[in-house]
């Protein structure tokens, strides 16, 4: 997920500034006072394309979020515009221009790559559109000085210290085993854990393979004889799970624990039930799994019947940043300007966490959630703080 | 260093030897066909991803609750085997009909030939990753699919700290019977005798009443089958396939016939176990992400001192 956006931030970083100068001065945005019925609100991010099936969870979550609004016959009703950019930063800002000229949005919730972010976020800055994206994780989008872009979630740079902190708590290791394919996106989470590791004084051996390899006897065999007390590895769910298995043959029942490339239950299909039980996964997103309880549980129910599926990767974060559109709406901020003024004081317990932003547009709370392999299933146990793990 | 090469020297070379047997079993397939047609058949690599396909379905529809053991684990060992085998020897016969023949006819240079095995490879891929996959699985085709255990990796005996399990008994000797079978084959029979003929005059061999056609089909359907019990084997090893399978391991174990001395049988076999091992080896020292430049290095350097591998391009001078 994350190499992938980093991809395209670095491809079409060129081409996207370009094309913002071409649409700059095409502003002038939202309604301008008087007795406003509906505010318009966009969300944006790859509805249809090959990644779709991480930004149609936020997408739904959008959703739920502006029925429930609409439900209760608020003075200004909301109308959420939809806009397919395929995750694309070419189509973002040809989008972006539609959205801002003929649709008048007044805030955007998206987009939802770092890509397509990067690409379009200097063109609301200048139009004064806010956005709140509910998914876009790459560390470099807080540093633009932009004072319109925000987000609710932690980014690629907490998750590697995120994962180390619960491990040190968790499991008081004296040696841990860093391991990562050499896919860009797992050698940078690799980095991070092995220093954040060292930073807890841990003693950190390391070892990577090939991301095609299938046979990884010989890391199997470092690992073994290393004797770790836990072993992190960077990378994506089919690498993790030959690797998982291999290393369970091999006799090696150190706790295993992994990012966010890995949250999936493909990681079980792929190791095999036995070998992935206990398996520790971390995410800076926030997935209800169906044994939640409280706020969650509701959350958890309603987007059932929402969208008929069971709430998946970035849905409460989606939810979350729609909400705080709401909640700008809600005290009769209808126009961009004030709603992004609103944004800088605005607070409330979100479903994924409690949504605050700082003066940068990341989230105040940039909590790690933890989850395991339990009984054969992907669990969430919590933020990491607070998680307990099982077995 | 030291205490890292003498903690993990035994166990690599268990692992070194494992995968270097499945390295040979599809080495066999590259070297044979080389050796009678003197081409670089790529496509090569989708005939042992169509074998691990193959055991895939066949597991998935046994279906077994647990691990097997004694005569159920070899009847169904042999009935993976032998399925891919026959269907991966008659996936590279079929091949050998659409791709090569035609070409062959109207007497194609060797360079249209490969590209023609190139084509193949790809459509092959996209083919099972489109078509194929989803048909026999239900799944998405480009993702990895799993299969059940059936083998137990209980550790049979130790030498040193080195844990040699079943699983890897049964790769080893499964790889030795099928290459011993293959040498016999081509060294002992008829039709072992016109593969040799054709490898080393194709025109002389026409003339004492081979035939070619005939023989090229034998080679294929050989070559495909060595690939297949490769597959088979693979497969029940690591329990995980995916359409581009072959991919890596195919130019991997072109590599150890090449470095064994392409065309040549008993070549195969000891480049494939060779480059298995110094793979291992190598990431002792250095990591497990260099495996591949030691493997290329190793073939740059035997090559420099023997141009024609490590026992040379033995098929076409053997004596009949």
């Amino acid at each position: 997920m994350s190499g992938a956006r980093l991809g395209r931030v670095l491809a079409l970083a060129a081409a996207s500034s370009l094309v913002l100068a071409a649409c700059a001065g095409g502003g002038g945005s939202g309604d301008a006072g008087g007795d406003v019925t509906s505010v318009k609100i966009g969300f944006m991010g790859d509805l249809t394309g090959e990644n779709a099936a991480i930004v149609i969870p936020p997408r739904n979550g959008a959703v739920m979020a502006v029925e429930e609004y609409n439900a209760k016959n608020p003075k200004v009703k909301i109308e959420l515009v939809q806009y397919d950019s395929q995750g694309k930063a070419d189509q973002a800002t040809s989008l972006i221009t539609k959205a801002i000229t003929q649709d008048k949005i007044a805030a955007l919730i998206g987009p939802a790559f770092s890509g397509e972010s990067k690409a379009i976020g200097q063109q609301l800055e200048e139009s004064k559109i806010p956005s709140v994206s509910a998914s876009a994780t790459n560390p470099g989008l807080a540093e633009n000085g932009w004072t319109y872009w925000h987000r609710v979630v932690a980014n690629d740079a907490d998750q590697g210290p995120g994962i180390v902190d619960f491990l040190v708590k968790a499991k008081s290791p004296k040696k841990a085993f860093v391991l990562s394919d050499d896919q860009e996106y797992s050698v940078g989470l690799a980095d991070a854990v092995a220093q954040s590791f060292e930073k807890a004084n841990v003693t950190v051996e390391r070892d990577k393979f090939a991301k095609d390899a299938s046979d990884y006897s010989s890391t199997v065999t470092k690992v073994a004889a290393a004797n770790p007390d836990v072993i992190v590895f960077g990378g994506y769910y089919a690498q993790a799970g030959r690797l998982l298995k291999q290393l369970r043959d091999g006799g090696v029942k150190t706790t295993f624990a992994s990012g966010d490339g890995s949250l999936d239950q493909q990681l079980v299909t792929g190791a095999g039930p036995e070998a992935a039980e206990g398996a520790v996964l971390a995410c800076p997103c926030n997935i209800p799994t169906p044994d939640v309880t409280g706020a969650l549980k509701t959350f958890f129910d309603n987007y059932k019947k929402s969208a008929n599926v069971d709430p998946a990767i970035y849905a409460t974060e989606g939810y979350d940043a729609a909400t705080a559109f709401i909640k700008a709406v809600e005290a009769g901020n209808t126009t961009g300007e004030k709603i992004n003024e609103f944004l800088k004081t605005v607070s409330f317990e979100g479903v994924s966490k409690p949504i605050k932003f700082k003066a940068n547009g990341e989230p105040e709370n940039n909590a790690i959630f933890i989850y395991q392999v339990v009984n054969g299933k992907v669990k969430l146990l919590g933020a990491a703080e607070e998680a307990k793990l099982e077995g | 260093m030291l205490d890292d090469f003498l903690n993990q020297f035994l166990p690599s070379t268990v692992g070194g030897l494992v995968f270097g047997s499945i390295y040979a079993l599809v080495a066999l397939g590259y070297t044979m066909v080389y050796g009678v047609l003197r081409l670089i058949n790529f496509a090569h690599s989708e005939i042992f991803m169509i074998g691990t396909f193959t055991s895939l379905v066949v597991i998935t529809a046994i279906a077994p609750a647990s691990p097997l053991t004694g005569i159920a684990l070899f009847g169904v060992m042999l009935l993976i085997i032998v399925a891919s085998a026959a269907i991966s020897g008659g996936a590279a016969m079929l091949l050998e009909l659409v791709a090569y023949r035609p070409l062959r006819r109207k007497g194609a240079t060797r360079l249209t030939a490969l590209i023609s095995a190139i084509g193949a490879s790809l459509f092959l891929q996209e083919l099972f990753a489109l078509v194929i996959i989803p048909w026999l699985t239900g799944k998405p085709g480009r993702n990895q699919q799993s299969a059940a255990r059936i083998v137990d990796r209980d550790t049979v005996f130790t030498i040193g700290n080195a844990a040699v399990r079943t699983d890897h008994i049964i790769v080893v000797v499964a790889a030795v019977i099928m290459m011993i079978a293959l040498d016999r084959l081509v060294n002992k029979t008829k039709i072992g005798r016109g593969i040799r003929a054709t490898a080393q005059d194709p025109e002389a061999a026409v003339l004492m009443g081979v035939s070619i056609d005939n023989i090229v089909r034998v080679t294929f359907l050989l070559g495909g089958a060595m690939a297949g019990v490769a597959g088979a084997l693979y497969l029940m090893e690591f329990e995980n396939t995916v359409f581009n399978v072959g991919f890596v391991l195919g130019i991997k174990a072109f590599t150890a016939a090449v470095l064994g001395g392409i065309g040549n049988l008993r070549g195969a076999l000891l480049g494939g176990i060779v480059l298995g091992l110094i793979e291992n080896w190598g990431a002792i020292f250095l990591g497990s992400q260099w495996k591949d430049v030691i493997a290329f290095t190793v073939l740059v350097v035997v090559l420099m001192f023997r141009p024609t591998g490590i026992l040379g391009e033995s098929l076409q001078k053997a004596r009949a």
